[in-house]
């Protein structure tokens, strides 16, 4: 038999298998969609895996431009990835996430949680340093209209719920906080330059502002205002900052691997802890909405909420409240 | 298929699984699809939710809005507009219907379905690829990346692969096959011109069906039954 003559009859041989091969893709494509329970069809699957790898290195020799080579390369994608895809337990990867892997995210951040905290405290310093010798200075912090209602006396918080209702105040609020701590987190990718803007700017904001309400004999008064959502939320700025200062670090000094791949490995990994920050801006927004605005609760009530929150924020992030400690099971560490 | 431009996995098979990258036209094609689809949604839920808020045709807020005009009226399109990819994506693994439509997927780079995390990741970086308008970011860095892929998919690690669900396997009659009567590119040739017989131009499909034949006869009806007796039998 000549080449030729050969090469015809693998190429006959071949294309005599198409049936085996819809049967094949067919099969995948139920398990695929899940529209079959029949375990017939898991155990196929493997050997039909075996099967269309050893057509497709036959047929991307015999015939590499022929439809057959299309339908083969997609059936057997297919069921590489049927066969590759991770069992999906979303309960027990939610206890996964939350007492063991934030933890660790945590763990791994420290350094950044330290810096980006020792960032934002030096912004507020300087804000309210700025403000408090040249208090004309914050009009380039603060609006006009929140300017000439300090000036006349009044925190712009007073009555708030009277314009807007409480449950309206907190959706807006914990909408601007998740999107400002997101954006905290993003903003890593330009090198943890944008970071350390949001910050910063962050930071001048709130010591600026302060800094003009104790002027005007408010300072008092804001704190009252501020103390029971402030301590979580201004937590999560910091943490938010960290998670972004990472992705940041991890594109300017990606060490063995490539850039790509350590920014990769850092989004992925502060993204973590980026989900926990928005889950507890929505505490956040919820006291800011109905506790912080209203006149019945003293003072005493907020710094008892602000404090019991902020707890639960540290028991949340070491893993404590699913009890990481109490199983004395110490949480993976990051590569 | 060039596996040099597409996404090579290794299997333990040892022959390596290639999945054909999508690139900027087809994710674009996509997202424009996912685009109409939830401002649609949006507006759909917010025109009717004011009329029914409203009690009248009149769709404008009140002067001064209560919490129902908020929880029933504005959330709901604000949710669907900002959590429809993610959403989607999670709850089909890669799935959004402009996906579907425009035959794409998301994948990891290992080829497997995503994570929820990673899906999650490319989502919030949607806030840097869509800067500063119209995903202008995002569409220049899939032109200018290897893997065509948004900086949401570099950190997720994920790219956008082309799925030919539906795709056609031609009739081989392996008696004609052995017969060495055909061979295989001349039958998938055949097969895809009877597929396309009725939508083609009469002039055309003579045409390319005297050029298969080797034959000059001008008739249609002709020319088509002694393309189904070559021995492909038609698309299956």
């Amino acid at each position: 038999m000549n080449e030729s003559a050969r090469e015809h009859a693998l190429k006959v041989t071949l294309l005599r298998r198409s049936q085996l091969w819809k049967n094949a893709a067919d099969r995948t494509r139920r398990l695929a969609g899940k529209k079959t329970d029949d375990a017939a069809d898991a155990i196929f699957v493997a050997d039909d895996y075996r099967m269309l790898a050893h057509d497709v290195a036959k047929v991307r020799r015999l015939l590499p431009d022929s439809r057959a080579r299309e339908y083969l390369e997609t059936a057997y994608a297919q069921a590489h990835a049927s066969l590759h895809r991770p069992a999906w337990h979303p309960g027990s990867a939610l206890l996964s996430l939350f007492r063991d892997e934030i933890p660790a995210v945590v763990r791994w951040l420290r350094p950044h949680i330290v810096w980006a905290t020792a960032l934002f405290i030096l912004t507020v310093i300087t804000g309210y340093s700025m403000v408090h010798t040249y208090p004309d200075l914050i009009a380039l912090f603060a609006s006009p209209e929140l300017i000439a209602t300090v000036e006349r006396g009044q925190l712009w918080t007073e009555g708030l719920l009277n314009v807007v209702p409480s449950s309206v105040l907190s959706l807006q609020i914990l909408t601007n906080n998740i999107v400002v701590s997101l954006f905290a987190y993003c903003a890593g990718f330009l090198f943890g330059l944008g970071t350390l803007y949001i910050l910063g700017l962050n930071g001048l904001m709130l010591g600026a502002v302060f800094a003009f309400t104790s002027l005007h004999g408010l300072g008092n008064d804001l704190f009252t205002f501020v103390v029971a959502h402030g301590c979580v939320e201004i937590s999560v700025m910091c943490l938010s900052g960290a998670a972004g200062a990472a992705v940041g670090e991890a594109l300017i000094r990606p060490g063995a691997a490539t850039r790509a791949e350590s920014f990769r490995r850092a989004a992925l990994q502060s993204g973590k802890l980026i989900l926990a920050c928005a889950l507890l801006l929505v505490g956040s927004g919820l006291i800011e909405g109905y506790v912080s605005p209203n006149p019945v609760f003293p003072l005493w009530t907020r710094l008892a909420i602000g404090v019991s929150y902020w707890l639960f924020m540290i028991v949340l992030l070491t893993g404590w409240l699913f009890g990481a400690r109490r199983r004395g099971k110490a949480p993976p560490s990051l590569p | 298929m060039d596996l040099t431009k597409g996404l090579v996995v290794d299997s333990v098979t040892g022959v390596d699984v290639a999945l054909p990258i999508a690139g900027p036209g087809a994710r674009s094609f996509a997202f424009i699809i996912d685009w109409h689809i939830r401002t649609i949604l949006t507006v759909a839920w917010y025109v009717v939710a004011a009329m029914l808020h409203n009690r009248s045709l009149y769709v404008n807020a009140p002067l001064t809005p209560d919490s129902a005009w908020f929880v029933y009226v504005i959330a709901p399109p604000a949710a669907i507009y900002f959590l429809y990819h993610p959403v989607w994506e999670v709850a089909t693994r890669g799935h959004t219907p402009g996906k579907r439509m425009a035959g794409v997927q998301i994948v990891s780079t290992e080829g497997g379905a995503p994570s929820v995390g990673s899906l999650l990741a490319r989502n919030v970086f949607r806030l840097v690829d869509s800067f500063p308008i119209a995903y202008a970011v995002g569409l220049i860095t899939t032109m200018v990346t290897r893997h065509h892929v948004r900086i949401g998919d570099l950190a997720a690690g994920t790219l956008l692969v082309y799925v030919h669900d539906g795709a056609p396997l031609t009739g081989y009659s392996a008696d004609r096959l052995a017969g060495n009567q055909l061979d295989a590119t001349t039958a998938e040739v055949v097969s895809e011109l009877l597929q396309r017989w009725e939508t083609l131009d009469n002039t055309a499909r003579r045409r390319m069906a005297q050029t298969i034949l080797a034959d000059t006869t001008e008739d249609d009806a002709i020319l088509r039954a002694r393309l189904e007796s070559l021995g492909t039998g038609g698309p299956s």
